[in-house]
């Protein structure tokens, strides 16, 4: 059913008893052209496109648990494509632009909100760096517009410009970039592929690949044995549990990452603050509680929570750069694993078995990336090449020397 | 998660700092370009027991080798990294 006004006012006739279901509960057929492992953003995103934009027969998707329970649903919902690299910066901006459009696109309010978002910047030396990726943002097509310290007051009123510790200088801002709602983006691709014919299959667990002279052929499930001709990963934090079923080991760390959101407040902050310098960044929903966030707990961890410290020291970065927000009281904390890569970009490729693919390395920042990973993925899958953005994505690029690695970190993935 | 250093006792994890995977060992420099590119990038990346260098930053400032559950968190053993564990180097 399409939605619109129309659909609206009859359902509202009806007393809103007759929607149909938003995607189908069906068990797997035995076997598809192209099985997706991971039903969170990107694999659900992939099998739409796969479906919609290509032309490869049937399509499933496996979740093992409830669909849209993973980091999709648990992430902080910043959209941005403020990335300095060149093999980085092309794929974001794509990514960002389809955002533009994906409401429309899937005929469901993903609630993309163009509001903004300012990183701060405290010294001469990140201001420099600040500039030049600036500057590397409007040369690939991007917004970017340097703040003052005015410019920061103007936005962002409430940060404490005046900060013992880190004074505030200024601040870059993306003005295209902002927030949406996590699980809308999970739920209007779901509802999108389905409508397409992709079976999407909750509570089906990948726990073994069948593999003969190099090839796939299915997956073992806890529903049984589903035959593919293509297999596409994109299971985030778990991606090194199925790449150990091939019997290879990725570039890849599991880190748990925690957010926080607060009681429900009247309107207190109408962009996205970054406080670099502080692991600290802060958003409000449409529902009026304070999004919170911060850095990695900082150790391998496949738990979905994390540790008091990590709590401690976001909650004190937040007081530091806004000192109001001391009286604020959180509701709930949670936390979400990590798919940490070694030089903290993602990857989007081929794998030594022949038709395994896997879309893995998000770090933190794969929520903004859903719709381009999607659509660079299925191109992958559909087409054995890779998309055009997405060519720097490669996973031979450890071996051969070529890492993005924005914040020059080097092979620790902690530290991304 | 608390870890007991064997040299200061238990000690909140905010003093220390995880450096990651204490499994993997240098290899030989003959050993070419194959197994310096598995011991920089490729890292086994278990969901269970790990055994991991830790830093007591906070504290006694000396390394230490966890072995930890990453489903759980739970610690089951904490030794000083130079009892000749590890990479050693
Ligand atoms: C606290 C937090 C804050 C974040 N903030 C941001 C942000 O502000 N901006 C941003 O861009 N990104 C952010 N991220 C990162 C972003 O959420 C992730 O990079 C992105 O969601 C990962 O892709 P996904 O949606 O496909 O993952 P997921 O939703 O995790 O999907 C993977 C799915 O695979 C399933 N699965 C795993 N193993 C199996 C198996 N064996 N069989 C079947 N299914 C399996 C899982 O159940 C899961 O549903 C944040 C993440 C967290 C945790
Ligand atoms: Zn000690």
């Amino acid at each position: 059913m399409n939605y619109s006004i129309f659909s609206l006012v009859r359902q509202a006739l009806k007393g809103h008893k007759d929607w149909p279901k938003v995607w189908r509960r069906i068990l797997p057929e035995p076997k598809y052209d192209v099985v997706i492992i991971g039903g969170g953003g990107h694999g659900l995103a992939t099998a739409y496109y796969l479906a919609t934009k290509h032309n490869v027969g049937r399509v499933a998707v496996l979740e093992k648990s409830w669909l849209g329970g993973g980091n999709i649903g648990r992430n902080t919902t910043i959209v941005r494509s403020n990335y300095l690299l060149a093999g980085n910066e092309p794929f974001y901006e794509f990514s960002l632009k389809l955002w533009e459009g994906l409401t429309q696109e899937l005929n469901y309010n993903v609630m993309f909100s163009q509001r903004g978002i300012i990183n701060l910047f405290h010294s001469d030396a990140q201001r420099d760096a600040f500039v030049r990726r600036g500057n590397s943002m409007l040369l690939h097509g991007a917004d970017a517009v340097l703040l003052d310290r005015d410019g920061v007051k103007r936005h962002a009123p409430m940060v404490d410009l005046d900060n013992a510790r880190f004074p505030v200088m200024g601040g870059l801002m993306q003005p295209r970039g902002g927030t949406a709602r996590h699980d809308a983006v999970a739920w209007g691709y779901a509802r999108g592929a389905d409508m397409a014919g992709v079976d999407i299959i909750q509570n089906c667990e990948v726990t073994g690949l069948r593999i003969t002279n190099g090839t796939i052929q299915g997956v073992e499930t806890n529903l049984g044995f589903i035959g593919a001709e293509k297999l596409g990963v994109a299971v985030a934090g778990n991606s090194s549990d199925i790449s150990r079923m091939a019997q290879f080991d990725l570039p890849i760390e599991s880190h748990v990452l925690q957010a926080f959101v607060s009681e429900g407040l009247k309107p207190f902050i109408d962009t996205v603050v970054t406080f670099g310098a502080g692991h600290f960044y802060i958003s409000q929903s449409d529902k009026g509680g304070l999004v919170l966030g911060g850095d990695l707990d900082g150790y391998n961890s496949y738990a979905r929570r994390g540790n008091l410290p990590t709590v401690e020291h976001v909650m004190e970065c937040g007081v530091a750069m806004i000192p109001r927000l001391k009286r604020l009281r959180v509701l709930r904390s949670w936390g979400g694993i990590m798919d940490m890569s070694m030089d903290g970009s993602p990857i989007i490729d081929m794998t030594p078995v022949n038709g395994l693919y896997f879309n893995t390395g998000w770090c933190y920042g794969g929520f903004k990336a859903t719709p381009a990973s999607g659509w660079c993925f299925a191109h992958l899958i559909a087409n054995d090449a890779s998309h055009e953005v997405a060519t720097g994505l490669r996973l031979d690029r450890f071996r051969t020397g070529r890492m993005i690695d924005e914040s020059g970190h080097g092979a620790q993935p902690n530290l991304h | 998660m608390r870890i007991h250093c064997p040299h200061c006792g238990l000690r909140s994890i905010e003093e220390f700092t995880c450096l990651g995977d204490a499994t993997i060992a240098r290899p030989d420099p003959s050993g070419g370009e194959e197994a310096f590119y598995h011991y920089v990038y490729v890292r086994e990346n278990p969901k269970g027991r790990h055994r991991e260098y830790w830093h007591h930053g906070g504290g006694c400032r000396s390394w230490l080798i966890v072995e930890r559950d990453t489903a759980t968190h739970e610690i089951s053993s904490v030794e000083a990294a130079d009892a000749g564990h590890g990479d050693g180097s």
